[in-house]
């Protein structure tokens, strides 16, 4: 038998995952929710990329402070994905625009792509999960 | 299920994990070692005030390949391999040191 | 008073805010809380609608749930007026009744 510490090499095929997010966090549970399927993918050192898109964009706004709402604050832990090798983060333009937002106002650096370029993205995964 | 501290009773889950996580003061993790019959080492301390450090800053509990990736970056490399971690936590890394340091259980993983 | 209408919904996600303001008789308020509350801001594609609607109509905007979401409450379009939920509850009271838009 192995040790423990020898079998944290996972073997077995590495597969392109992206997370679509469309909804803003706290209203439901969607943007939680994949956020925690997300961090469960990239622990299995899956191929991830994460999209924020329509109200998804909101989901890593800056200075969200939920204290008031006596809700967690999961806002924090988008900063803890590249520690998780998760480094494919892309914001869809046209969705930033329409709420008057830019790429400053978000918690972790993202890659900004158009609409024509995000189809072309989706094109080349082999998983899409949307939430 | 409850854990005795310094005279107060800690609620924890059937795994012994805390319910409450600010509640946690190091004698928390003094006596879950002892029940565990582990003494805890400058070396198990550095671990635990660094899982501490990593909820702080991001909210949860760290894979246990992040947690070995940001240890050997943090305290050096010869303990930034899971052989080191394994031997001060043996029933798992993030498993049981993030119990020791009153955090959840870390999502899908060891 | 007439009616106070609560709507929690985004406006870029459901049509809730449209139609609230549709049926929102002049003099009526409109609470937005919860995922609503990005309607209230400037800058953005409804921003217009919500501006031209207060011409009839008082609209209000529950901070904490700005302040959830990372919002400024600087950013608020002018003329609407940010409560808290001690505000809330004035406003149940002083309206005649609540209509929850869901």
């Amino acid at each position: 038998m192995s040790e423990p510490w020898e079998d944290d090499e996972l073997d077995g095929p590495v597969r392109k995952f992206m997370y679509v997010n469309r909804r803003a966090p706290y209203g439901t549970i969607y943007a939680l929710e994949s956020l925690e399927v997300v961090l469960i993918a990239a622990a299995f050192e899956q191929d991830v990329s994460l999209v924020f898109m329509d109200d998804g964009v909101y989901q890593i706004k800056k200075g969200q402070n939920t204290e008031a709402i006596g809700v967690k604050n999961f806002s924090p832990t988008y900063r803890a994905l590249e520690g998780y090798d998760v480094e494919k983060l892309y914001v869809e333009k046209e969705s930033l625009e329409s709420r008057g937002l830019t790429a400053d106002d978000l918690v972790v650096p993202v890659q900004v792509v158009d609409r024509n370029q995000l189809a072309e993205l989706m094109e080349e995964q082999e998983v899409i999960l949307s939430f | 299920m409850a854990i005795e501290v310094n005279g107060k009773s800690l609620e924890v889950d059937e795994e012994g994990y805390l319910a409450d996580l600010n509640q946690w003061e190091p004698e928390v993790a003094t006596i879950m070692a002892k029940e565990d019959g582990t003494e805890l080492t400058d070396a198990h301390w550095e671990v635990i005030n660094f899982l501490r450090e990593y909820y702080e800053e991001y909210q949860i509990a760290p894979a246990v390949r992040v947690l070995t990736k940001a240890i050997g970056k943090k305290l050096g490399k010869e303990k930034g391999n899971s052989k080191y971690l394994y031997e001060l936590f043996p029933y798992g890394p993030a498993k049981q040191a993030c119990k020791y340091a009153g955090l959840p259980k870390p999502t899908g993983c060891v | 008073m007439p009616m106070l209408h609560t709507v929690n919904k985004s406006p870029f996600e459901r049509r809730t805010l449209d139609t609230a303001l549709r049926h929102a008789v002049k003099g009526s308020g409109v609470l937005l809380i919860e995922d609503a509350v990005y309607a209230a801001f400037e800058g953005t594609v409804v921003a217009e609608k919500v501006r031209a609607a207060l011409g009839d109509l008082k609209i209000y905007v529950l901070g904490p749930d700005i302040a959830a979401r990372g919002m400024s409450e600087k950013q608020v379009i002018d003329g609407l007026e940010v409560v808290d939920y001690g505000g809330f509850v004035d406003l149940v009271t002083e309206y005649d009744k609540v209509q929850s838009w869901l």
